[in-house]
């Protein structure tokens, strides 16, 4: 009795569409028909060519070769652009199989709703379907397209760079090829003098930058935040608004500001400390003093949004947790240490990893203010300010070491990824999300 | 003692309003000084008092009428990614997160999770393989790429849209799903009107992430009359930021306006959108 759903299934493995024919929905199968069409013209004359190019990175250098009686320069593989372009092939490839294996289940539920005796539906009827039971998939359809070739793409391509040695000076295409090269890369960043101080040495004031960053801009948050809605405080929108200015303005105009307001020849801020009669400070251009300028001006963009966070918690402190503590007799201070700030402290946690997290990739407070300057002579490629995530960018565009910033790419994600999915995983909203409801 | 106490409260209060007109000053200076270096005559950054004797606005009229610059064309390229831009993310994402929010399909949970890890790569080094890709797609120095870009970026960072959602009750699109409604119509009638906030914050978001970007345009765009507000912004920094400085703090002064004065009254919007997010972790 089985006839009708193994005759679509087998069908449909043939060619797409066909079982879809046999089970007379002649508009899908159409459609399906064409897909595959499209597919093969697509993939013939690229699959081929894709897997060669992400296997070897290409087998031809350029050179000179003799033709006729003149040398005339032929052009080699480029290795990073047959990486890509493989890529991309393989990645519409897993698509096209996913279409492939839906077809065929597909084919195999209708042939089966023929077997118990029912037509299998019209167009239409699979139409409304689609948007009424597969509403979700139809609604991710596109984003995950976008997030496929604009993110997942670019990641693995960045991930498979690692293993290879394109870097200047000796293997940049189209001059010359580029090769696997196994571990080779981590192993370099981790022993070779020159990488392997310049890591640790970043690596380290990453990690420092990331916590005073953190502490500074959540304390200074709350300190505000209490000063605003202490008792006896008036205007208090109007200090809101003040303060959040800082926020308001974009990082690109304010960052660029504080660098020319702590210029150390012209700049206001050495001006105002020569009217208290204290001398210039080398604001920017000695290490210690630019690590210190760092991290104030990160606290001048960073608390107003620990600010308007932790004003909107502290609205929803229960009133009648103050009032029982009245009941008790608690004083203002004690009310403030066992209601107010533990209250805080426990719906603000998982923001509070979260932007250490995001301290660890602080790119614009860094780049846009010091550019990680000042120099530093024994570091490779980086300065005394620079964070890791700064570096990379230094790597990438302005001196093509492209395998080690994607090495150090991935070091990044790792320190990253460890902190948010264990943040993730233990807050409430992914336990009980379902709770609400 | 009623008197000691008094005068105790009187103190605290004169303290904290010192201390908040000390922060007041520290959080508007900055702003303040960029302004009035913009008004005062002469290009240098060193002046011997905050405000300037004479005003001018010959910086302003520079940055439209000298042909190094086209302010005007700047200033029109970067409104239309921006405006597209926060168009096409706050549909995406509010439908998108929207379908993560509402239905339990399979693979839900790994994809939140995916989504969760790709947001935790930093951004620029998927930069080589985008422009590469855009290349290949001919997209190179257009604004489209510029949009499709952003748009598909903003999907990754809809948790908060997605925990908005989750707190509606799901009894009010149950009712109208009993009374007939599509998917699609109990989004637009009953989740749209509901998430005016949340629209307002992804929509602000994205509008000065676009408006702002000056790394991944500056990758992109490659003539300057398709450049954004934010790339000539950076070219105006690298090549005058030391001998003209005024000129710079004009610039700076018109790209940051609008988006300022959009946050500040939008402000409502903004402590719903962050604090939203932290009460859901």
């Amino acid at each position: 009795m089985n006839r009708h759903r193994s005759t679509a299934a087998i069908l449909s493995v043939l060619f797409m569409g066909l079982g879809q024919l046999y089970n007379r929905q002649f508009m899908k199968g159409l459609i399906l028909i064409a897909v595959e069409a499209a597919a093969l013209v697509y993939f013939i004359p690229n699959l081929g060519k894709a897997l060669w190019g992400v296997v070897t990175l290409g087998e031809k250098t350029q050179g000179l070769e003799k033709v006729g009686r003149i040398m005339v320069r032929v052009d080699g593989d480029h290795s990073v652009n047959l990486l890509i372009s493989g890529l991309i092939t393989l990645l519409v490839l897993a698509v096209f199989i996913i279409i492939y294996v839906m077809n065929i289940r597909d084919a195999y539920r209708n042939g089966k709703l023929r077997d118990q005796g029912v037509a299998a539906p019209d167009f239409q009827k699979t139409w409304a379907h689609v948007t009424d039971k597969n509403f979700p998939h139809l609604m991710l359809a596109i984003p995950a397209l976008g997030v496929l070739f604009l993110t997942i793409m670019p990641i693995i391509f960045m991930i498979m760079l690692a293993f290879t040695n394109y870097a200047s000076p000796n293997h940049i295409p189209p001059k010359s090829l580029v090769d696997w090269v196994g571990f080779e890369t981590f192993a370099n960043l981790l022993t070779l003098k020159t990488w392997s101080r310049t890591f640790f040495g970043v690596f380290s004031w990453t990690i420092i930058w990331a916590v005073i960053a953190t502490v500074t801009t959540y304390f200074g948050g709350m300190l505000v935040a209490l000063l605003i809605e202490s008792k006896g405080v008036r205007f208090k929108k109007l200090w809101r608004t003040l303060f959040i200015i800082p926020y308001a303005i974009p990082q690109l105009i304010s960052l660029l500001v504080m660098r020319n307001l702590f210029n150390g020849q012209f700049g206001p801020v050495n001006q105002y400390l020569g009217y208290f009669g204290l001398g210039k400070l080398p604001w920017l251009t000695d290490p210690f003093w630019a690590k210190v300028t760092v991290i104030l001006v990160n606290m001048w963009v960073g608390i107003p949004v620990s600010m308007v966070l932790i004003l909107g918690v502290l609205t929803a402190i229960p009133k009648d947790l103050y009032e029982a503590a009245d009941v008790d007799g608690a004083t203002g201070f004690q009310k403030f240490k066992i209601i107010t700030v533990p209250f805080i402290l426990f719906s603000t946690a998982p923001i509070l990893i979260m932007q250490f997290a995001g301290n660890i990739n602080n790119f614009n407070v860094i780049f846009l203010l010091t550019n990680g300057d000042p120099v530093k002579g024994d570091y490779q490629f980086a300065g005394s300010t620079d964070l890791l995530v700064t570096w990379l960018y230094k790597l990438t565009l302005n001196n093509s070491q492209f395998n080690m910033a994607s090495a150090i790419g991935i070091v990044i994600f790792l320190i990253v990824a460890s902190f948010s999915i264990w943040n993730y995983r233990r807050s409430r909203s992914f336990k009980e999300e379902d709770m609400i409801q | 003692m009623k008197m000691g106490r008094k005068s105790a409260s009187f103190v605290r209060l004169t303290l904290s309003y010192l201390v908040l007109i000390a922060i007041a000053v520290c959080a508007v200076y900055p702003a303040l000084w960029v302004v009035l270096s913009s008004l005062r005559p002469g290009t240098s950054l060193f002046s011997t008092s905050l405000i300037p004797e004479t005003f001018t606005l010959d910086h302003y009229k520079e940055l439209f009428t000298n042909p190094s610059f086209r302010y005007g064309v700047w200033y029109l390229n970067t409104l239309k990614i921006a405006t597209l831009t926060m168009i096409f993310s706050t549909i995406l994402t509010t439908l998108s997160m929207y379908a993560l929010s509402r239905f339990r399909f399979r693979g839900r949970k790994n994809t939140l999770t995916v989504m969760l890890v790709l947001g935790m790569f930093p951004g620029f080094m998927s930069m080589i393989a985008i422009f590469i890709f855009l290349l290949q797609l001919n997209l190179l120095d257009t604004h489209a790429a510029l949009i499709i870009v952003y748009s598909a970026g903003s999907v990754l960072g809809g948790f908060v849209v997605k925990g908005f959602y989750d707190t509606i009750p799901r009894s009010l699109d149950e009712a109208a799903r009993i009374d007939g409604a599509s998917h699609l119509q109990v989004f637009i009638k009953i989740m749209l009107p509901l998430s005016r906030p949340m629209l307002t914050y992804v929509a602000l978001t994205t509008f000065t992430g676009a408006w702002v970007d000056f790394i991944f345009a500056k990758l992109v765009l490659r003539s300057k009359e398709n450049w954004t507000l934010a790339v000539g912004m950076w070219d105006l920094v690298n090549s005058y930021q030391n001998s003209n400085f005024t000129l710079f703090a004009a610039g700076a002064v018109l790209i940051a306006i609008p988006i300022t004065l959009l946050f500040v009254f939008l402000q409502r919007f903004l402590v719903q959108g962050l604090t939203s997010g932290a009460s859901k972790g």
